[in-house]
């Protein structure tokens, strides 16, 4: 129970923090946050444990958004159902898909997730009588206030987190990891590796279509562009991955709140500081510095995820160790 | 009759400036083990360069000489600082490498939108829109040209790879890495050359493409999808795959367009990977054994 006592008393806090905080921009921030530790960790159980780096988790994401989208546009049902049944759609496009592929090893199997998403990207495209093709779908949000919103996403993260943990404590998780650690030497003690590498795919294609379906019912909007889209969606997924840390269960939580603050940084501007500073002093460079900041915001998340590969391979939370030395060598012994 | 000819003509031509591009990848492929997401982005980069010297009234077939050399360097400096490091991190997934090439893709393609903007540009010469009759199949002038200066390249390649003692140890270092470091080959230098080679391959298909197609930051990403589609059709690190794999991408692509529609042309790409995965993993390289 003791160990439970930071990451509990981090959930009560998030749980706590739209009573203070009631700017809906904050608000928002934080909903993708909680979106995004959910895709993060399930990210993670297939690339960080049981070593299947995927390039394609936009293809769930989609999968789950479209689920929602098209039960609303074609059945007149709520978006909600969507929540429900996001998460096997994608289980549905995603074990044939596994059955298939996971013949191939390592690269092959990046190469094959990133063209299951381009195909399911064209096809939503092309099929436009059935998914809108490039138009999209629209729908009109349920709520007008973000804390119900807030509240569901917060829950979805924290059930993701606690089913990882779950998983990765349960048998099939040292399987995953020894999968993850030698493939052949899983065989050959007796462990069926393409269905432990289909159980793992399959709960990382559930969560991260759970999180679609959320998407669409949050934002109101998607078209094949949005949820398809390889840099916002699946490169992100791998960076929460592993700035957090792979192979560790709070790893994505922490990549997650670092990835979507610093990308939102580099798109206001560091939250409109240097406007702000320009505005105050009446430099017309500062102001500058700022306009060009903001222009150049996928510049700066794209430095950043070639600084993070170099400086922490990792992750945050996977060399803590290391920190925590660089740190405390730099500081001063006092 | 005429319709499929024409088709056919337009398929091969296409096919051999996707060698060119697939060349590259696969010997970065071979030799280093890894896939190089960023390789459409350093083709579009080419393009740009050639743009840029099309202001000055260069033509695009001699500013292949400028943006060769440049983006010989860039691929030497990205494989050495960037790359290179990262053999040595102690890390839990084997795809950092990978994972970085997209970064650097990501940060080429906003350097050049922060600099030229999104907006489609031309390269328009002379020769852009002029066509010659063979019977009754157009050819376009640009692509033939093109696509003659591509065999050219691909045979000096070849011809490198086989008589010169770089293109030996390059061999030797995509067959057996330890090996080659046993006999002496500097395996080191010879990623950083070869990855340098590569993106000078690509930069030369993005000088040939120029004049032929429109020119904006978000090219790369769908060249690097064909880059790697060919490079699996043709089996990796195999040469002579990557120039029956870029022929074959480009006929499957252009008979899709006629026979199928426009829109189906990517798709029709993806499915021949997803089969020649399935159905013939290793690619042509299983057939040919070269």
């Amino acid at each position: 129970m003791k160990k439970n006592l930071l990451p509990l008393a981090v959930v009560a806090l998030i749980a706590a923090l739209p009573l203070v905080l009631k700017d809906n921009y904050y608000l928002h921030l934080m909903i993708l946050f909680l979106m995004w530790v959910v895709i993060g960790s399930a990210w993670n159980l297939i690339a960080g444990y049981t070593g299947q780096v995927s390039f394609g988790d936009a293809a769930f994401f989609g999968c789950g958004a479209y689920t929602a989208g098209l039960l609303a546009t074609h059945l007149g049902v709520s978006t909600w159902w969507g929540l429900a049944l996001g998460g096997f759609t994608a289980i549905a496009v995603g074990l044939p898909f596994g059955w298939i592929c996971f013949r191939m090893r390592g690269a092959y199997f990046a190469l094959a997730t990133l063209a299951l998403n381009e195909v399911l990207r064209h096809v939503a495209t092309i099929a436009e009588k059935f998914t809108g093709g490039m138009v999209g779908i629209l729908i009109m949000p349920s709520f007008m206030s973000k804390v119900p919103y807030y509240y569901i996403a917060l829950a979805m993260a924290v059930a993701s987190l606690a089913s990882l943990q779950w998983v990765v404590r349960s048998k099939p998780g040292y399987y995953f990891v020894s999968i993850r650690e030698d493939q052949d030497a899983a065989e050959s003690l007796g462990i069926d590796t393409h269905l432990y590498k289909m159980l793992s795919l399959a709960y990382a294609a559930f969560w991260t279509g759970i999180a679609g379906a959320l998407y669409m019912n949050y934002m109101g909007f998607i078209d094949p562009h949005v949820v398809f889209n390889l840099h916002d969606i699946s490169i992100m997924a791998i960076l929460v991955g592993i700035v957090g840390g792979v192979g560790t269960v709070y790893g994505p939580a922490v990549g997650a709140f670092v990835m979507v603050t610093v990308q939102e940084m580099f798109r206001s501007g560091f939250f409109g500081l240097f406007k702000w500073l320009g505005d105050v002093s009446g430099s017309a460079s500062l102001v500058k510095v700022a306009e060009v900041l903001t222009q150049a915001h996928v510049l700066g998340f794209g430095i950043l995820v070639v600084l993070v590969i170099l400086v922490l391979p990792n992750g945050i939370v996977g060399d803590w160790g290391k920190i925590k030395r660089g740190v405390f060598r730099i500081k001063p012994a006092s | 009759m005429d319709v499929f000819l024409q088709t056919l003509v337009a398929g091969v031509l296409k096919g051999g400036l996707y060698a060119l591009i697939g060349i590259g990848m696969t010997l970065i492929m071979g030799v280093m083990g890894i896939i190089n997401l960023t390789h459409g982005q350093l083709m579009m980069l080419a393009m740009y360069v050639t743009y840029v010297l099309n202001t000055m009234g260069v033509d695009p077939y001699i500013s292949l000489f400028v943006a060769m050399p440049l983006l010989f360097l860039l691929g030497v400096a990205i494989q050495k600082y960037l790359l290179n490091p990262l053999i040595k991190a102690d890390t839990i997934l084997p795809e950092n490498q990978v994972l970085m090439t997209v970064g650097i893709g990501m940060v080429l393609t906003e350097i050049v939108r922060f600099k030229f903007t999104s907006d489609y540009k031309y390269i328009t010469t002379t020769y852009s829109n002029q066509t010659f009759f063979l019977g009754e199949i157009s050819f376009s002038m640009a692509l033939v040209i093109a696509f003659g200066i591509a065999l050219a390249f691909t045979a000096a390649m070849f011809w490198f790879l086989i008589k010169t003692d770089l293109g030996r140890s390059i061999r030797a270092t995509a067959q057996d890495k330890d090996a080659a470091t046993l006999m002496g080959v500097n395996t080191g230098r010879i990623t950083v050359i070869t990855f340098g080679l590569g993106a000078g391959l690509v930069a030369a298909a993005g000088c040939l493409l120029a004049p032929v197609y429109y020119i904006f930051p978000d090219l790369g990403g769908p060249f690097t999808a064909k880059a790697f589609i060919i490079t699996i059709l043709g089996g990796l690190g195999s040469t002579v795959g990557a120039i029956f794999g870029g022929v074959t991408l480009g006929l499957a692509e252009s008979m899709g367009a006629t026979y199928f529609g426009m829109e189906y042309e990517d798709i029709i790409g993806l499915t021949i990977f997803v089969l020649v995965l399935l159905f013939l993993p290793g690619g042509f390289k299983r057939l040919t054994k070269v």
